[in-house]
């Protein structure tokens, strides 16, 4: 016998792989909100109690005028969507072959992560929605207007979407779920060595030399002066590119851990 | 292109080695198209190793290979649209239903949503679970599982199927209904079947030829009569009296006529030409030597006995080494 039916299979081609691999994140993220929820309620919760500890000290010491709601927000919005990602779903498509299943197709192997990546954006979106509306509740709103939150939400998800790159690259070379969940401890530098709590101009000695070469200092500037002063296109310029330098390291990472993965060793 | 006159399964001298350990060590295979071919060996032999290197998941240390007409190393892509693989862990998502890994294998094969309802629904009357082909595989049986396994390997319509021991943890119903569609697939499609198994009753009830593997290394290749037709017709199997199996073994090593003696414990296992013939002198000789004997059966070989003649050891022994 021999085979001679036509060729039912093809090439599906790059965006509706990407598109194929994404939808099943999607679909999965829904299934795992239990698991995401958490990472919306710490940042909310750390917001009020921020507020409702430091303001009044904060404010005291500044000068008169100085908005420490607003200028706590950026902080949350870097709360909440640092770190999110489907790197631990991505270990256990390793351990239980689902990703050796996906290998054996002809489908484009950067989607595999940029799929994933999909998801995460849908979620990082959704996780800064409620952190403005909190401060819009609390009586923070932007100097820039609409448009101005807009930009912000920008720099929160280019942000996001920039470290999701770390925990994928754990996953994907270690194939190690422990592994993974110890990424958020790459957070800690990023998100405490930083202006968090106090204005750069406030900051002395070691502290400040850090921060000054921290990204997310930039992201805070940034995000600060649409909520407080106003468009000032120089610090929205930066906190997008430290956004974008962040994301080149990390995504350099992560797709050189994929491309190690499916090379076939 | 796609040469359809080429073999399904071509292997020249393939090699693959993990550190210091060769586990594949120089295998060569021809397999036309329209077999289905018994990859046998016990575990630890290379069979899935070599399964992996054919399916463009491992890269061979050294050698060469084509499936379906494409080289395995150079080719890929072409590997990969023309075949299907069911490999040895059931590789499916546990927080997907059935019906949506079904549908994202056709999205991944490029199959629009016609076609892809179409297998779906064909795929439907394999895989024979209802309701559950909605539900999550996380709440499937291991059969469910197998056979959902199976139909994704299926969904593209694949030239050449690989099924890395299908029916491994299965009970008797999910196994005989495996066999019947490995079966149907063949018979009714044409489709080349490489099948690896450790179980012998399944190489010998479903392949055309069979190829034993032991330590890396292609020990015997042949259709599962050749290969029992290669080691003598018969196969004597003496039940001695408890501690007498090493008196049996050196007494009948001196009867003229019978080609190979294997003691195992209380039993003796005699390889000879004509069983029938055979039968007298054993008994007159284990008499003789007051050797006592309980049961004396006379049967054909099985596959079990090749490997034996082969490796010097028993399929359900597993690897010595």
């Amino acid at each position: 016998m021999s085979d001679t039916r036509p060729l039912l299979a093809r090439r599906a081609g790059f965006l509706r792989d990407l598109g194929s691999v994404a939808l099943r994140a999607v679909r999965l993220t829904r299934r795992d909100a239990e698991a995401v929820v958490p990472g919306l309620v710490v940042p909310l919760f750390f917001l009020m109690i921020n507020i409702g500890s430091l303001q009044s000290f904060v404010e005291g010491n500044l000068p008169p005028g100085f908005d420490f709601k607003a200028f706590q927000l950026p902080v949350s919005i870097i709360f909440a969507v640092t770190g999110i990602s489907r790197a631990g779903s991505l270990v256990i498509d390793v351990q239980d072959g689902y990703l050796d299943r996906l290998l054996l197709t002809p489908v484009a192997r950067p989607t595999l992560l940029l799929g994933l990546m999909v998801a995460d954006l849908a979620v990082i979106t959704l996780m800064c929605v409620p952190v403005v509306i909190l401060g819009a509740v609390l009586g923070v709103w932007f100097e820039t207007g609409v448009l101005g939150m807009l930009v912000f939400l920008a720099i929160g998800i280019s942000w996001g979407i920039a470290f999701t790159g770390f925990p994928y690259a754990i996953a994907l070379k270690t194939g190690n779920p422990i592994a993974v969940n110890n990424a958020f401890l790459l957070f800690f530098p990023f998100a405490f060595l930083t202006t968090a709590y106090v204005p750069q101009e406030q900051m002395t000695g070691w502290l400040a030399t850090v921060a000054d070469w921290n990204p997310v200092t930039y992201l805070l500037a940034g995000m600060r002066a649409l909520l407080m002063t106003g468009w000032d296109g120089d610090a929205i310029l930066k906190a997008f590119l430290a956004s974008g330098m962040v994301a080149a390291i990390s995504f350099t990472l992560a797709f050189t851990a994929l491309r190690g993965r499916v090379r076939h060793k | 292109m796609n040469p359809p006159s080429s073999p399904a399964v071509e292997a020249r001298g393939l090699v693959r080695v993990f550190g210091e350990k060769r586990a594949v060590d120089g295998v060569d295979l021809d397999i036309p198209r329209g077999q289905i071919y018994g990859f046998l060996g016990p575990n630890g032999a290379g069979k899935s190793t070599t399964v992996r290197m054919l399916t463009t998941l491992l890269n061979p240390t050294s050698g060469t290979a084509r499936v379906a007409g494409h080289d395995i190393a150079g080719d890929t892509e072409n590997v990969r649209l023309r075949i299907g693989v069911a490999l040895q862990e059931s590789a499916l998502d546990p927080k997907q239903t059935g019906r949506e890994i079904l549908d994202m294998q056709g999205r991944l094969y490029g199959l629009d949503r016609a076609a892809r309802h179409e297998r779906i629904a064909d795929l439907e009357r394999l895989v024979d679970i209802g309701d559950a082909m909605d539900a999550m595989v996380s709440t499937y049986s291991g059969g469910m599982k197998r056979r959902l396994d199976l139909a994704a390997a299926l969904v593209h319509k694949p030239e050449v199927l690989f099924l890395d021991e299908p029916t491994t943890g299965l009970d008797p119903v999910s196994r005989a209904s495996v066999w019947a569609e490995v079966r149907r697939l063949n018979e009714e499609m044409g489709m080349t079947i490489f099948l690896t198994t450790q179980y012998l009753e399944e190489a010998d009830a479903l392949a055309h030829r069979v190829g034993i593997i032991a330590r890396g290394r292609i020990v015997a290749d042949g259709t599962p009569a050749e290969l029992k037709r290669s080691i003598g017709s018969d196969v004597v199997i003496v039940s001695v009296g408890e501690g007498q199996g090493a008196l049996a073994g050196d007494t009948l090593r001196g009867v003229n006529g019978l080609d190979h003696v294997e003691v195992k414990g209380d039993r003796v296992i005699v390889g000879v030409s004509d069983g029938g013939a055979a039968l007298s002198p054993v008994a007159v000789a284990l008499s003789g030597a007051g050797v006592k004997v309980n049961e004396l059966t006379l049967r054909t070989p099985t596959l079990d006995d090749v490997f034996l003649e082969m490796t010097g050891n028993r399929m359900e022994e597993g690897e010595t080494a």
